[in-house]
């Protein structure tokens, strides 16, 4: 066993499929589901000839990130050629950013959690589809031929690179799901990983602590669920600080995660890495965006989750914040708490019944602090998800609370069940709930509950 | 009768204007020069069928995409590929003025060369000495339009493949200035250099072309609307116009005497007409243009050659057993020896670790260039020197020496590289054969080159029609 305490380093490069209507440098549309190589052109087929013409939503949608994650906006951006050979990259190069990215420099404070450097964002196209057909495998060795669907090449890619300031498992998915839904919210991106839209290339070493510089690392490539992601960053630690142990030295290299045997294989060595020749793409020029457009940009920003988090922190704690910002529920707790609800009922009922029309929130939040009945809560609720409601005929429904009324019910009650009151008396007092069950029985639900409590232990103390 | 031998664009225009001939009788003139000379010359690689209309017939060089008609760049590694769209330069043609596509002109492979003998599909022959190339690589544009076969030509300039072919075959070309003509639809060799243009019989035929070419296309992001329409030349006089000698590009020890003295001539009648002459000098342009040139063509020609790898369309290998095979052996096969070293060279330059050393540093000192040119036009309007040092050479004379190839560029070069437009203008006769000026200005100075050309090409009353032909 290590005496050494060895600390992960982890670094991620994020890859999400941008929203836009048409691809990255041509005019096809982008279609999820269409019919195979119907999305296509001579631009996306490297025809001889064809050239490049760079899409401004893109630009615009990657900007909008760069901002959110508070980074330098270049003033001039260069496209460049990144070469290799593949039949799903029909140019025989990517057109992709690698000296002057579109954005520079940033950050983004994952609550709770740790302040994650944004090294660079930068816009690229994806490759096409490649699918193996025949062989046993499925893949690309031993398969009898490979076809290309070529509808994805030049979808915009957006490419968010982090510096290496994670340090656990826990850390990087918090990053990441902070990232995604920061991404999701901007509406530049729908950021599935099931759909393949949100892919994240995952690079880990280890060091002992205390120790400042970088050890060699492992880069596990198109990681596409954050359950993988977890568990290979876990798996690629387990099996560095092993080897540090046996005394082995290690070398940087691309492993590809296997979640079936939980086991990680080299892809490809650092000897093997391709020299992808970059230089400045020749048939584009640089994009400049005008200082007006960024700034027009940053102002039109949403509030962005990691600050509403933040925000809700202080009341609910991060990690009740951060679930009612995953799942889009922060804005309903905070009309609940706005009109006066507590805040852990409000985020219990924005979590719990979270399904009705904002513009309720008000009338809701009084009903649900007046004493009204359980069915007319229901019911309010119920009619709250599908039109305007007015609080008014609900707050009629008030639960029955006065003693005078409740009283004779509930001596009616424990006359009627004299072995009862015995059994409660003799100290088990879980027959309670058979007595609260009976008064809601006898006041056809309208009793409130709490009343009912109260009344029935100091008639049973009695 | 119609001669194409002396007949230009204009006065074809013209006569169809006026009813004294008709399209399809025009069309036929020139499938009949073709059909007796090209056998010979063998500027064309595929002729056309006459798609209608009165419009001036056009040819086209085989690296400029044509919808419907193979495009092949003299390459058999685009043996069989015919193009699913127009280059915009093909549609300005046609949609502007009605031209109509003659056929595709031969071309060294992906415009290679010096000489026209790197295509795929063997040489074409000089109209004024079969024996002897037309220059290249743009050969086949330049000896149809010398030898009657076309009215006038679209080609295409990296290095001087428009200004130098023009200059061996006695006629007119132009290379514009970097972003005035749309690359879309044109075979790319080296992107940042690569400019369309035109050829013809004269001045006025080119600059009509030009101006049916350029300006700005939403489909090519590096160009730009011309800052003033094309004009049409029609002074005789150079009164007020500044014209430098750079003595680096004139004295240079490779230029022949009858080249020499034919430039001198030119230089003398520029005084004449009432130019003001004075000399200059661009020595960095010299020294370092070539070499810099066979850095950034390569580098940029091994990215852009890389998507001829047989998956899509071109040549694929016949029997490959997997994927790296298939690349190698299509890329092996289909390619020529020239495109090959061009690759290597470039992927060289590109490489990690040589990047900096090279292309980097050859961009660098491009912009030196730039900046050396642009030092001279603060002096002058145009600078004057010989467009190639040697008139037309004899096939097979250079093709076992690839450096001594690439020095026919010499002078073509550095203003190529400085993004600058060029004329050449013939200006007499070397032993029977043509030579050329070469007129370079500052960018978008099209119409000043066009202004001097024409005032020079009136003085020197230079006769196109190749000597045999008469």
């Amino acid at each position: 066993m290590s005496s050494t305490e060895w600390e992960p380093v982890i670094g991620l490069e994020v890859h999400a499929h941008l929203k836009t209507r048409t691809k990255m440098f041509c005019r096809c549309e982008l279609a999820y589901g269409a019919g195979e190589n119907t999305r296509t052109c001579p631009v996306c087929l490297a025809h001889p000839g064809a050239l490049p013409v760079p899409n401004r939503k893109a630009i615009q949608y990657t900007i909008e990130l760069g901002l959110a994650l508070g980074c330098e906006i270049s003033e001039r951006a260069i496209f460049a050629r990144k070469n290799y050979f593949y039949p799903d990259l029909p140019k025989g190069y990517q057109i992709s950013q690698y000296e002057a990215p579109l954005c520079g420099p940033g950050a983004l404070d994952v609550p709770g959690g740790v302040r994650v450097g944004i090294t660079r964002a930068h816009l690229e196209e994806d490759a096409a589809k490649t699918v193996h057909a025949g062989g046993a495998t499925g893949r690309s060795v031993g398969a009898d031929y490979s076809l290309v669907d070529f509808n994805r090449g030049g979808t915009p890619l957006l490419e968010i690179v982090s510096e290496p300031d994670l340090h656990s498992a826990d850390d990087a998915d918090r990053f990441l799901r902070l990232l995604r839904q920061t991404i999701v919210e901007l509406g530049i991106s729908d950021a599935e990983m099931e759909k393949g839209t949100l892919r994240a290339d995952v690079n880990v070493s280890v060091r002992p602590r205390g120790e400042t510089g970088f050890r060699p690392r492992w880069e596990l490539k198109n990681m596409n669920s954050f359950t993988f992601i977890r568990r290979g960053i876990e798996a690629a630690v387990r099996e560095q600080i092993a080897a540090y142990d046996r005394g082995e030295t290690l070398e940087q290299s691309t492993y590809d995660y296997d979640p079936d045997t939980d086991r990680l294989t080299v892809h490809r060595s650092k000897e093997e890495a391709d020299d992808y020749r970059y230089f400045p793409e020749p048939d584009l020029v640089p994009v400049a965006p005008p200082a007006d457009l960024v700034e027009r940009l940053r102002s039109g920003l949403p509030e962005l989750p990691g600050a509403r988090i933040e925000r809700l922190a202080e009341h609910l704690g991060v990690e009740s914040a951060s679930q009612l910002v995953s799942t889009g529920n922060d804005a309903k707790a905070e009309a609940f708490a706005a009109h006066g609800v507590e805040w852990k009922a409000a985020a219990a009922l924005a979590m719990n019944r979270g399904d009705f029309l904002p513009e309720n929130a008000e009338a809701l939040a009084r009903i649900v602090q007046a004493n009204v009945t359980r069915e007319a809560l229901d019911e309010a609720f119920a009619a709250a998800a599908s039109g305007p409601i007015e609080a008014d005929p609900y707050l009629a429904q008030t639960a029955l609370g006065d003693e005078s009324e409740l009283g004779p019910v509930i001596d009616a009650i424990l006359a009627a069940n004299p072995g009862q009151v015995a059994t409660y008396r003799g100290g088990k007092e879980g027959v309670l709930g058979f007595f609260v069950g009976a008064v809601m029985r006898e006041t056809q639900g309208k009793a409130d509950p709490k009343v009912v409590n109260r009344l029935l232990r100091e008639k049973l103390r009695g | 009768m119609i001669d194409t031998l002396r007949l230009t664009a204009e006065q074809a225009a013209h006569l169809i204007r006026d009813r004294e001939i008709t399209g399809v009788e025009l069309w036929e003139a020139y499938r009949r020069a073709i059909d007796e000379r090209d056998p010979e010359l063998h500027c064309f690689l595929h002729v056309c069928d006459d798609p209608g209309g009165d419009g001036v017939p056009l040819a086209v060089k085989d690296v400029i995409g044509t919808r419907g008609i193979p495009t092949t760049a003299g390459s058999k590694m685009l043996e069989h590929y015919v193009p699913v769209y127009d280059a915009t330069v093909v549609t300005r043609a046609k949609a502007g003025h009605g031209l109509r596509v003659l056929g595709k002109t031969n071309t060294d492979e992906f415009a290679m060369g010096s000489s026209t003998e790197n295509s795929a599909y063997g040489p074409t022959r000089n109209p004024w000495d079969p024996t002897r190339v037309p220059g290249g690589s743009g050969g086949g544009s330049a000896a149809a339009v010398s030898a009657g076969l076309a009215p006038w030509a679209l080609g295409s300039d990296t290095g001087g493949s428009i200004k130098q072919p023009s200059a061996l075959c006695g006629n007119v070309g132009l290379r514009p200035t970097y972003g005035t003509v749309s690359r879309y639809g044109v075979v790319a060799f080296a992107s940042s250099l690569d400019q369309v243009g035109p050829v013809a019989k004269n001045v006025r035929d080119c600059a009509f072309l030009y101006s049916v070419l350029a300006g700005r296309d939403p489909c090519d992001s590096t160009t730009v609307e011309l800052p003033s329409p094309v004009q049409l030349p029609d002074r005789d006089s150079l009164a007020g116009v500044r014209v430098g000698i750079p003595t680096e590009f004139n004295e240079h020890e490779a230029i022949e005497p009858g080249v020499r003295a034919a430039v001198q001539r030119a230089i003398e009648l520029c005084s004449e007409l009432g130019a003001e002459v004075g000399e200059c000098s661009l020595p960095l342009s010299l020294d370092y243009g070539l070499p810099c040139y066979y850095l950034i063509a390569p580098a940029e020609a091994s990215s852009n050659l890389a998507r001829y790898d047989g998956v899509r369309y071109g040549y694929r290998t016949p029997d490959a057993g997997d994927r790296l095979e298939m690349y190698t052996r299509s890329r092996d096969e289909g390619l020529g020896d020239e495109p090959k070293r061009r690759i290597l060279v470039g992927t060289y330059a590109l490489s990690a670790g040589y990047y900096d050393a090279y292309y980097g540093q050859a961009q660098k000192v491009r912009t030196m260039l730039a900046r050396e040119h642009a030092a001279a036009f603060e002096r002058f309007d145009v600078l004057l020197s010989p467009t190639s040092p040697s008139v037309a050479f004899e096939l097979g004379a250079k093709t076992a020496d690839p450096l001594a190839m690439y020095l026919s560029d010499l002078l073509t070069i550095p203003s190529c590289m400085a993004g600058l437009p060029g004329l050449n203008v013939p200006c007499g006769l070397s032993d029977g054969l043509p030579v050329g000026l070469q007129l370079i200005g500052p960018q978008f100075s099209e119409n000043r080159l066009f202004e001097v050309g024409y005032a020079l090409e009136t003085a020197i009353g230079f006769d196109p029609v190749p000597e045999r032909y008469r």
